[in-house]
């Protein structure tokens, strides 16, 4: 299979001060269609380095970044930009949604800056049906602070779809929700990616990394670990049991 | 990114801020509310200069002698006393484009009637005078060719002089004395106000030249000659030729100064309107520096929201905006505030100077140019304050924009 994600030996340098802080040193990894891979490691590994470089908002300082068959490590802000805009899709760990704006158009701001001019019609037309993808197409007119922070990450989530991206890359999309919310947002992602959507994840995790097909695991700013999940946790399975749970809790009480 | 769907954004962004956005765009209102006011009453002022100098009559030219010097010693202006009543009739029968020609003579005395006196300002003047000055009479007549040519004890008087010596009863037909000669009063003027220095045109007596001259003063030079040219465009050939006339009969040789001075209305408006220009100019300025403060708390504010909006910023960058993306949207923010600002600006502006002008009974002119360049202005002012906040916000890094708390 083609692969979507393709890093050559991939450096980033960052010069702070008088000491080079050296964020990547020399990282190669290529992520195939239809892959679902959590890049985990401890903070400072350079996961989140690596995490921007391949979400295109930062450029390596050495080495070659080939997104979906294009070489992209030396292009500038602008070809940057439309590049994020067509090509890949961001959910965050703080949702990032623009507030006292509905969800709608929300989802609909990514078309804003499509090169193509995409009509008004149109752009709401995709936009419900991503809402709808992730099940929220009945809260389409709520703004953020109307919704739950599951609910929020799920207009992220579509948001970041709604412009058929190559890649879907989410920064600790679970961060800051709690148990039964994140395995419903990875239940969310897992369906997308048996849809064949390429997913890419950055959390430190273990048991949300296990809701994936693979790991690579970074320190120091190198790979030192890369496996094909086993034992895959399933989404639907998970909830059911935190639901056995908390009736266990009730029943007890 | 189109122009409708960031105009769109800017307006939600200032709708979301309210008071701020009123409190931001408040500094625009009374700067251009300001300058449309000041300039308004400004032009209103020079209008009215300019009403006061066309009630000197139209296309007029005044001639007066010029000075005289003997043995070293020099009179003044007007000093000369060379001017005839014959060089008058010169310029009349030999320049063309002149129209009508009026000699004066200027004098004052203490006229009676009634058992009232009065000073006042006596004109020795021409027939035609009254259609050089375009000063039409309120009742009677004027004097005649022939009352001219026997020096006849007849006049016309203004209204504060019937207003003085007459005032109960009307003045056409009675007899005022003046320098113990009684003069019969054949008509009265409409009323011409003040004059640009000042003085009111109204308080004279105007007798035919010749009775001023042999009767009253005993005189035979004139104190200056008043003309009407054609046109405000043959004025200026109609004073050379003056000018080459009367030196030619004064004998006047090659090299020799003018011993006359010719002056044009227009030179009589340029210097008086020069003055009210002035101020125009400085009150303008004066209320243009409200404008320019208006265009710092438009960037204040600004600056304050790509401050407070950065993660805003890094999301619409995050998706694909471009910097010029982002530029837009803040630039657009800004004229918009200054636009909406310099609107409402104009209506307060104008509002204020129609106010002010009925209070104080100035008049009044707000011209479209005016508002046009008020408009114009406070949206130069929002581009031109909005452009740093803006760009700033366009050169953001999106990974640090992505992370500002």
């Amino acid at each position: 299979m083609a692969a979507v994600i393709k890093l050559e030996d991939v450096h980033k340098t960052y010069h702070t001060g008088e000491v080079d802080v050296l964020a990547v040193r020399g990282v190669t990894l290529e992520i195939a269609q239809g892959e679902f891979v959590a890049i985990m490691g401890a903070s400072g590994s350079g996961k989140s380095t690596m995490m921007n470089i391949i979400g295109c908002l930062d450029r390596p300082t050495q080495g070659r970044y080939f997104l979906d068959g294009v070489d992209v490590s030396h292009l500038d802000r602008d070809e940057l930009a439309a590049i994020r805009n067509k090509k890949l899709g961001f959910v965050f760990q703080g949702f990032n949604l623009l507030s006292r704006t509905s969800a709608l158009e929300n989802v609909e701001l990514p078309m804003l800056y499509t090169h193509d001019h995409i009509s008004s019609a149109r752009q709401r037309e995709l936009a419900v049906h991503a809402l709808h993808i992730v099940g929220l197409a009945d809260r389409a007119d709520h703004h953020p602070n109307q919704l739950s922070g599951g609910q929020q990450q799920r207009v992220a989530i579509a948001r970041a779809l709604v412009n058929n991206p190559a890649v879907l890359l989410a920064d600790e999309p679970t961060g800051n929700l709690d148990t039964r919310t994140s395995a419903e947002i990875m239940g969310v992602f897992q369906k997308l990616n048996n849809e064949g959507i390429t997913i890419v994840m950055v959390t430190h995790e273990l048991d949300i990394a296990s809701y994936t097909k693979r790991n690579v695991i970074m320190r120091d700013g190198i790979v030192v670990n890369d496996t094909l999940v086993e034992n895959r946790s399933v989404a639907e399975v998970e909830l059911r049991k935190l639901q056995q749970a908390q009736q266990a809790v009730k029943l007890s009480t | 990114m189109r122009i409708a769907a960031t105009l769109r954004m800017a307006l939600r962004a200032l709708r979301r801020n309210k008071l701020r956005s009123t409190l931001t765009a408040l500094g625009i209102i009374i700067g251009v509310g300001a300058v449309i006011a000041m300039v308004g009453i400004g032009n209103g002022a020079k209008s009215q200069v300019e009403a006061q100098i066309a009630s000197l009559g139209q296309n007029v030219v005044l001639i007066f002698p010029g000075n005289w010097s003997s043995s070293g010693a020099r009179s003044g202006w007007g000093g000369a006393g060379n001017m005839t009543v014959e060089d008058a009739e010169a310029i009349g029968r030999e320049v063309d484009g002149v129209t009508a020609v009026s000699p004066e003579v200027r004098n004052r005395q203490q006229v009676l009637a009634n058992g009232l006196n009065w000073n006042t300002q006596i004109l020795g003047e021409g027939t035609e005078y009254l259609d050089i000055r375009d000063w039409p009479l309120a009742d009677g007549a004027m004097f005649t060719e022939q009352d001219v040519r026997g020096a006849g004890k007849v006049c016309i008087i203004g209204k504060t002089i019937a207003n003085e010596l007459f005032p109960n009863e009307d003045a056409v037909g009675q007899t005022l004395r003046i320098r113990n000669f009684p003069f019969k009063i054949l008509g009265l003027l409409t009323s011409k106000g003040l004059s640009v220095m000042g003085t009111d045109q109204d308080d004279v007596v105007i007798v035919p030249y010749t009775s001023l001259m042999k009767r009253i003063e005993r005189r035979t030079n004139i104190s200056s000659i008043i003309v009407q040219s054609t046109s405000p465009d043959a004025t200026d050939r109609v004073q050379r030729d003056i000018a080459d006339l009367l030196r030619q009969r004064h004998r006047l040789a090659q090299g020799r100064d003018d011993d006359f001075t010719i002056r044009g209305q227009q030179e009589i408006a340029n210097a008086a309107t020069e003055t009210t220009r002035t101020m125009t100019v400085l009150l303008g300025a004066i209320a243009s520096v409200s404008l320019i403060v208006g265009g710092i708390g438009i960037m204040n504010i600004m600056l304050v929201s790509v401050t407070e909006r950065t993660r805003e910023i890094g999301i619409r960058m995050a998706v694909g905006a471009h910097g010029r993306d982002i530029l837009l949207q803040f630039l657009i923010e800004a004229i918009t505030l200054s636009l909406l600002g310099g609107v409402m600006g104009i209506l307060l502006g104008v509002g204020s100077a129609k106010l002010l002008s009925a209070i104080k009974g100035w008049p009044l002119l707000v011209s479209v140019s005016s508002v046009a360049l008020a408009f114009l202005f406070s949206a130069a002012v929002g581009v031109f304050f909005g452009f740093y906040p803006a760009r700033k916000a366009s050169r953001l890094d999106p990974i640090d924009a992505l992370r500002y708390e």
